[in-house]
């Protein structure tokens, strides 16, 4: 995809929706176009985290491998969501693995050169982590409810 | 008819939903009708147990089919799952208030359900779908905790299939044999295809999950006055001479199960009720 066509197709991904042009402009030099088969991971729990996905399209299950349960679901994620802000934090590892449960259009961002901009640009730096804490605290918030464990039984 | 005396009705057919589910359809009396509206309850007696309130879980427009689905988690619902076809047990009712499916003409309509909440919507859902050209476009979400506790899977194919109600179905916790969505409800209301201002939300399943689910419905832009939730306390007499059922000023057996979140929200904030 040529990178003005990339540039505009990022630009309609809710997760830098509310940026300005010229930091989606900043931005598209560290991105590019990725698909991953169905059944595929897209990381494993423990690899290098070297980058951050927008999903386009398709679904991924994140899942921890437990033992003597296999591998429980977490979350599964979709178009619009975005996965790997492991890759701008140190130890800059997977927590989780990803497997592509359909085949997957995502937008990948280098993670060395999304960090080397968010601290080359301080306005840039500001608004785009100022987005991914919107995300997070979305992520924390929902990650509470689950912990509350609201339906299971309990005895009266 | 003396609201306080309990019908003898029997048992005409016992359905094991999940491990610890089970609807129980009887049969009225002879010849007799049970009309309902949507969110009602009964109370159910197993004999020499006791007594539990539960939500009416059939089609109110087949009067002659009262259903119950039942979740065990005490002596009285364990009972209630003993019984059998034919078995007889007590029932009063219907009591409550009722979701205002008025209120929803001409409107979008969200559906919000957790766990065996799904169970007291799902009158409204067979009325909703009756009458799905009175209403704007549909969503319904529906959660549970595992893939086994998902109750009327072959229900929500049928309500999928329809094509004209957008259904996400997912869980807490998901296992490698399951190809739906794990996650709480709540990640999936800011993606709906509705308008949240002119939208009216049903919302049924655990308080907590409900007081989560309306604040992502604000953040959408959808007033809580627009909210109705089915709320559960404990209850004994059911028609609001005990007092074991109130909540504040409110009496869940009489001005409940459905209440607007506008006017229970501050309640459902005070620890001490």
């Amino acid at each position: 995809m040529e990178p003005e066509s990339l540039e505009r197709s990022l630009r309609a991904h809710p997760f830098v929706s509310e940026l300005t042009d010229e930091h989606v402009h900043f931005l598209v030099g560290c991105a590019k176009n990725s698909r991953v088969e169905a059944g595929k991971y897209l990381f494993h729990e423990d690899d290098a985290a070297n980058a951050l996905y927008l999903l386009r399209s398709g679904r991924v299950a994140l899942e921890s491998n437990l033992p003597g349960r296999g591998a429980v679901q977490v979350e599964t994620a979709g178009a619009g969501d975005v996965l790997g802000w492991a890759a701008l934090f140190a130890p800059h590892r997977w927590h989780l693995d990803g497997r592509a449960l359909e085949p997957l259009l995502v937008f990948e961002l280098d993670g060395v050169c999304v960090r080397k901009k968010t601290e080359n640009d301080p306005a840039f730096g500001h608004a785009f982590t100022r987005r991914l804490l919107f995300e997070v605290h979305r992520r924390l918030v929902r990650a509470r409810l689950q912990q509350l464990d609201v339906y299971k039984a309990e005895l009266r | 008819m003396n609201p306080s005396l309990p019908r003898a009705l029997r048992v005409r057919r016992f359905v094991r939903d999940t491990v610890d589910t089970f609807t129980l359809s009887l049969d009225p009396e002879a010849g007799a009708e049970f009309r309902f509206a949507p969110g009602q309850f009964n109370m159910l007696y197993a004999f020499g147990t006791g007594e539990v309130p539960i939500s009416i879980s059939g089609d109110p427009s087949r009067s002659g089919d009262l259903v119950h689905t039942i979740r065990a988690v005490g002596p009285v619902t364990r009972a209630l799952g003993r019984l059998r076809r034919g078995s007889s047990l007590g029932v009063r009712g219907p009591f409550g208030t009722a979701w205002p499916l008025e209120s929803a003409r001409a409107r979008d309509v969200v559906v919000v359900a957790g766990g065996i909440g799904l169970a007291p919507l799902r009158p409204a859902l067979y009325e909703l779908f009756r009458r799905r050209s009175e209403f704007g476009r549909m969503a319904l979400v529906y959660g549970a905790r595992t893939p086994i506790d998902l109750l009327y899977q072959k229900e929500l194919e049928r309500w999928r299939a329809r094509g004209d109600t957008e259904l996400l179905v997912t869980v807490d916790r998901g296992d490698p044999d399951w190809r739906g969505e794990t996650g709480v409800v709540t990640k999936y209301l800011p993606r709906l295809g509705i308008d949240p201002v002119n939208a009216v939300g049903f919302l049924c399943g655990p308080e907590a999950m409900m007081r989560f689910a309306v604040r992502e419905l604000e953040q959408r832009g959808m007033s809580r006055a627009n909210v109705f939730v089915s709320l559960e306390r404990n209850m004994k007499c059911a028609i609001a001479q005990c007092g074991h059922c109130q909540l504040g000023p409110t009496l869940i057996c009489r001005d409940g199960a459905v209440y607007s979140y506008e006017r229970v929200a501050p309640l459902l904030a005070v620890r001490e009720l």
